[in-house]
Formats: C-alpha cells, structure tokens, sequence
C-alpha cells in the first residue's frame, strides 16, 4: 500500500539533510567506480587477452631486440599456426602527453593474428600498397580530429633515421574499429617496412617480441617450451608465455599501485560509513516521537523497523546509482586519454554490480541500529519525550 | 564585541564534549581527506626524492646525440670514450656499460628490469656517496658484483655471498652498497670490462660519468660536442638529468592525488555541512537567548565558525599523522618510464606535506562552517526561542 509513498516523504522530511547525505554517499560510490576501474586497468585487460595467443618476448629483458630472423624459426614449431611481429616503437605526436602506443607492423599479419579488430578490406589493401601509410582506431581519428588523407607527423626516441633525422610522417589511410578496453583499442599502427629500411644497426631487422597463434589453446604450454627450447643456445634466447601472463607481468613491473588504491578505497568507505550511520542515526532520534505515533495508530514493531531500514537502504542505493551513473559518464568521457596511458579503462558491468551491491549492503548496516531501536521503541516513553 | 567572541567561542567549545558524536564526523572525514591526500602525495614526493638524490649539479652524464631514452639506447665507442678522457675541464671521467636483466621480485614473484651497471674505478671518486656497508668492493677482471642495499632488499636471490644468473653469465655477490638512499641503490654494478665482455658488449659502452670542476663546465662541453657535429655527444648534468626522469610518473601521481581527495573533499563537506546544520539546529534556544540578551549576530556567525574550524583543525592533524605513522618511510617499488627499469623508493610525508594537508583542512572546514553559521545568525530571535 502506501508504505513506500511514507518512506519515500520521511526521506525528504529534512530535505538539507538528506540531500546532503545523498551527496556524500554519491561521491563514495563515484570514487569507488572510479578506482575499481582503475585498479582492473592496473590488472591489466588480462580476460580479454586470447587464450590461443602466446607471447615470444627476449629471455633476459623485454627490452631487448629480437631478430626478425626468427619469425620463420618459430614459424616452423609444431603447433604454431601464425604469427604477428610486434616492435614497441616509442616515439611522440606533437606533445608527450598526447601519449598513445605505437606499433611498426606487417599490416595483413596484424589483421589475421587480431581477428577481433575490424577493418575495411579496401583500406587495408591500401594500407598495404602504401608505404607511409597508417591506421589508427575510429575513437583515436576523432579524439585527434584526423581524416582520411591527413598527414600525422611522429618525433622518434628510440627509432631514428640513419641520417640522425628524428622526424617521421605517416599519412593516415584508413580507420579500424577495436573491441573496447585492450591496448588494441589504442594502438597507431604503420608499416615496419617503412621503417626498417630508414634506420641503421643495431635496430635494423630486429623487433621487439612476437606473437604467435597455438593450433589448440590446449597445448599453449607445450608450444611455449618447445619455441623457448629452439632458441635455448642462440645469441637471442626467447621466453613465451600466453599473452594474459604476459600482460599481468608487465603490469606488475608497475609496482603495488592495486594495493594501494585499494588501500585508499577503503579510507574513503569508512569515512562515508561512518559519515552516513552518524546522519542515519541523527534522523532516527528526531523522529522518535513520529515513530511513536505510528506505533500509537496501530503500526507493529516490525513494520516501523522496517520503514526505517528502507529508508536507509533507499538513500544508500539512491546516491549508489547516481554516484556510479555518474562514474560511467565520466569514465567514458575520459576513457580515451586514461586508455592510451593504462592500456584499457573499463567500467565493466561487474564494477557496477559490485557498486550497487555493496550500496545496498552499506543502507542495510548503516541502517540496522536506528532500525532496532525503532523496534523496542516504547510508546509510552517516546511521546513523553 | 570582541569579548562577546571571545565569550560565545569558548562557551561552545566547551559544549562540544557533549556533542561529541556528531562533531567527530566533521574530524573523520577532513581526517579521511587529508589523510588520503597526504598519502598519495607522499609517494609522488618519495620517488622524485629518490632520483633527485642520484643527482649533482656538478656531474655531467655524456651519451650519444639523438638519444632520447637515457643511458639503454646511448652507444659510445672507445674512440670517442678516449676522446672524452683529453676534455678540459673534465676531472674524473668513468665509462660505463648500462643494462637490464629480469630478476623476479621477492614481494610477488614477477621479474622485474633491474639495473646493471658496469664501472671504471672512477666511478667510485665521481660519486662520494656509494660506500660498502657489507661485504667488500668488486675485483677488477672477474665476475664480481655488489648489490646495491634496495636491489638486494627488493629482489630474489640478490643477498650477500649468493651466485646469480644474469643474461646467461654468473656472478658473485660480495658486496651491498649505499647511495645515500638514491635511485643507485636499486642497481647491480660490476667491473666494466668485465661485464663487456660477459654480455657480448666489447667496444662500447652505453654512457659516461665525468666530473667536472665546476658546473657551469657542462654546457662549455656541450660547446665543444655541438663544434663539432663528428663527435656527436650529449651532456645533461646530473641533477637535471634526474629530475626530468622523476617528472613525468611524480606529476602523473601528485595529479591523481588532487583528483581523488578533492571528489573526497566535495563529500567531506556535505558531511561537514549536515553536522554544524544540526549543531546550530538543537543549539537553536541557546543561541536565541543570547541573542536576546544582547549578544550581536557576528559574535554568532564567528563562533559557529570557530567551531567548525577547530574540528577542521582536528581533522587534518589526525588526517596527517595517520598518513605519517602509516606511510612515512613505506617502501615500495616501480618501474622509472624514464630510465626503463625498477626504483625502489620510501613513501615521505614531509614537513610541506603535512602543511598543505592542514591548509585543506582549515579550507574544508571553513566552507562547511559558514552556511550553518550564517543561518544560525539569521533566526529570528521570537521563533527561535519558542523552540520551533
């Protein structure tokens, strides 16, 4: 009946009041969405990485190069079925911070090893015919206001031109469309071509890793031993690993930064707990005369316990939805600049679960002691007051 | 007037023990906001401070021209190395071998790029602060190495006396060094031609220390290199060298600081706002009464500010000695874009730190006490005392 439309008018009773706890509350979950999304971007794309996908990286450091020469060498282990050329090749546009990752590749290699990138055949064949050619993902174009056509200038750090020129240019042919939230979603990608045959020793005919596609995803392990096996006693030995160890090792070369956001997470829960429970607490008293009418008109102890929780459990799960509404508008809007430096920003549906669930679960505490009290309420006491 | 402040302000504070539960609201969540502050600036601070360290305005560090990445890309042959050595105005020069190698971590297992650094003896007299505290120094000529005190804290098997591994050669521990607590002590160093000619380097080196007799000497060499376009070197001091690599990874922090306590703070100060509304709230008939007896709305607004300060104030310092005696001296460890490999650095919460987490707090407190203050001066006086 109209129990909900009494909650509901005992909420904006003090309407100071309870707006300004709805505020309170809507920052915490908008700061919890917010670092949530942060700490899995730190965890770093790992279960959107392929399962049939290894990644061949130089045994010592990943920052040393590996010979092209051994593409055909890997290509050759038994139970490889492709392989994709990577090289890390640094480098600014314009600005450092206009910081995006950028890729010297084989273009239809690339394209067959990311099946899951989609691109218009006719621009990669063009992508392919020309030599300073490239294409950026659809949300890159537009952040960046490129078209079809545009020349896009590069200054090289780690890649220089043999005649010491620092200062490559690119000619943008085509866009691709990326699955959101992987380092695939942001990468400038160009013609290795173009660019081995600009530089000198000691770069020239290296990259920096490979990846290479596993027949059966099964056997992922044994292919790794067996390439690592084949380069045991070279001068470039190799280590492989699937692509989401790979990319959770990385990560971690970053350092605790999950801890410590989550370390800070929850600084900003126990504050709002306690901010909230005192507020929640604050009403319960002022009310206890109503509560006692309520009661006088026949209301039992349980029902009145239970106005008072779903009070709490609304506002808490009220400023919990906005606050985290409001997260996904911002994550979106800044997702192309944060994704760029972290790799993938996701606010995933997961955090937004866990957000409400947890918004839910924080009326429910907040609201439990006022709730008792409302139950042993004694009528009798309460209207005297 | 001014003792009617004077009057008012105390009288408050000397109520709030009994409002204690409603006032330790406004003090825990300026203390959340300025705690959370302080901590993450700390780390920002902490690191800079760690490569900062490394850096003396007098020390130049010489690589090849065009190099943009630091001292792993730079490639300096035994020519131009010979070349440096006849410089004026360059003291004391070392050449030096400059590589990474994966060596897991102990707190989580993963390998981590980690310095090694191959010296002339020079080097040694170019940096006064590299001192053995355990073990004895590296002999020329064999695979020696001393580890530098956070290398050997922050990764496995990097301990006294142990054999390692490193790209395919072997090494022996004899020594732990200290470097005045820069970003040197997360490095591995050997005997440069030792380790040329354990990782296939024969010939070059990656970058040179040299000392010169005064700072300004730096860009004389500079000078000289540019003269010249066939020698094609480059000289950054120390310092500047340093800094430019913390600046990057420090402003990204301190910026992500901001960002999360002031969203913090926004909460911080409805809490704050809800607290003195209700403050002034059940205080209505009290600040009525002295209204009638003569006490001017002023004295009022001032001491409903005071108060709001005051807790402010109570705050930040528990804001700030959380995030010092949680986070002073924290160590930690993580990859330096600038130079490509692993700094161990320790969390510090500074004197300045501490000082603006105190200036948020007086602001905080501030904005969360002048509306209420402003609506309590304003109660009209007959209404008020009715206790409506």
């Amino acid at each position: 009946m109209n129990k909900v439309a009494l909650v509901w008018s005992n909420l904006f009773r003090r309407k100071v009041r309870t707006f300004l706890t709805l505020f309170s509350v809507l920052v915490a979950f908008l700061l919890f969405a917010l670092l949530r999304t942060i700490v899995s971007s730190f965890e770093g794309g790992v279960e959107l990485a392929g399962v049939d996908r290894l990644n061949v990286s130089p045994k010592y450091s990943i920052i040393d190069p590996l010979p092209l020469s051994h593409m055909n060498e890997i290509l050759s282990v038994e139970g490889v079925s492709g392989i994709a050329q990577q090289s890390w090749f640094g480098g600014s546009y314009q600005d450092p911070i206009n910081f995006f990752p950028k890729f010297p590749v084989q273009p239809r290699q690339y394209f067959d090893m990311y099946s899951e990138l989609i691109i218009d055949p006719a621009q990669l064949d063009e992508f392919e015919r020309n030599r300073i050619g490239a294409v950026v993902p659809v949300t890159m174009a537009e952040q960046y206001e490129w078209e079809i056509g545009d020349r896009i200038p590069i200054e090289g750090d780690i890649y220089i031109k043999a005649d010491g020129n620092k200062l490559w240019e690119f000619e943008l042919v085509g866009v691709y469309e990326a699955p959101d939230g992987t380092f695939l979603s942001s990468a400038f990608l160009f013609q290795y071509d173009y660019i081995n045959e600009a530089i000198s020793e000691p770069l020239k005919s290296t990259v920096s890793w490979f990846t290479v596609r596993v027949e059966n995803p099964d056997e992922a392990a044994e292919v790794a031993s067996r390439i690592d096996a084949k380069f045991e006693n070279s001068r470039n030995p190799t280590r492989s690993a699937t692509e989401a160890e790979f990319t959770r090792q990385f990560a971690s070369q970053l350092g605790d930064i999950g801890l410590m956001m989550n370390a800070i997470l929850s600084a900003v829960f126990f504050t709002i707990l306690l901010l909230t429970g005192n507020t929640m607490s604050q009403a319960f008293r002022e009310r206890i005369p109503e509560l006692a009418v309520l009661k006088t008109f026949g209301f039992s102890d349980l029902t009145v316990s239970v106005l008072v929780l779903a009070e709490s459990i609304l506002l808490c799960s009220l400023g919990g939805a906005l606050g985290i509404g409001l997260a996904v508008l911002i994550s979106d809007a800044i997702a192309p600049q944060v994704e760029a430096l972290l790799g993938t920003f996701v606010l995933s549906p997961a955090i937004i679960g866990s957000g409400m669930l947890l918004a839910v679960l924080l009326g429910v505490v907040v609201g439990l002691v006022p709730a008792i009290g409302a139950k042993r309420l004694q009528i009798v006491d309460a209207l005297r007051e | 007037m001014f003792k009617q402040i004077l009057e008012i302000s105390v009288m408050n504070l000397r109520n709030l023990p009994s409002r204690l539960g409603s006032s330790s609201v406004i003090v825990v969540g300026i203390a959340g906001v300025v705690g959370v502050l302080i901590a993450i600036l700390s780390m920002a601070v902490g690191f800079a401070t760690t490569l900062d360290r490394g850096g003396e305005e007098d020390r130049g560090i010489i690589l090849r021209g065009g190099t943009a990445q630091g001292e792993l890309t730079s490639n300096i042959d035994t020519r131009r190395m010979l070349y440096v050595g006849t410089l004026d105005g360059v003291e004391l020069s070392s050449a030096e071998v400059y590589m990474v190698a994966d060596i897991p971590k102990r707190s989580n297992l993963s390998p981590a790029n980690v310095v090694i650094r191959g010296v002339e003896q020079d080097a040694f007299a170019i940096r006064p602060e590299i001192n053995i505290i355990e073990g004895r120094n590296f002999e020329t000529g064999r695979n020696e190495l001393i580890a530098g005190r956070s290398a050997s804290r922050e990764f496995v098997g990097i301990d006294l006396g142990a054999e390692v591994n490193l790209r395919n050669s072997d090494w022996t521990i004899v020594g732990i060094f200290g470097a005045n607590g820069s970003a040197y002590e997360s490095e591995l160093w050997a005997d440069m031609p030792t380790t040329q000619s354990a990782f296939q380097r024969q010939g070059a080196v990656n970058s040179m220390r040299v000392k010169v007799s005064d700072p300004a000497e730096i860009a004389t060499l500079q000078e000289t290199f540019d003269a010249n376009p066939q020698v094609d070197l480059q000289i950054t001091s120390e310092e500047e060298f340093f800094s430019s690599q913390s600046e990057q990874l420090s402003t990204l922090i301190s910026s992500f600081g901001y960002a999360v306590a002031a969203i913090m703070a926004i909460g911080a100060v409805f809490a704050a706002l809800n607290t003195m509304y209700s403050a002034v709230a059940t205080r209505t008939v009290e600040i009525a009464t002295l209204r009638a007896l003569g006490f001017g709305a002023l004295p009022v607004v001032v001491s409903v500010m005071i108060e709001a300060i005051v807790l402010a104030l109570m705050g930040g310092v528990l804001g700030a000695a959380i995030a010092y005696f949680g986070f002073n001296g924290y160590t930690a460890s993580t990859l330096n874009q600038g130079s490509f490999s692993q700094v161990a650095f320790d969390f510090a919460v500074t004197p300045q730190l501490i000082q603006s987490g105190i200036i948020w707090a007086l602001g905080l407190g501030v904005i969360g006490g002048l509306f209420p203050a402003v609506r309590a001066a304003r109660l009209p006086i007959t209404v008020a005392l009715r206790g409506e």
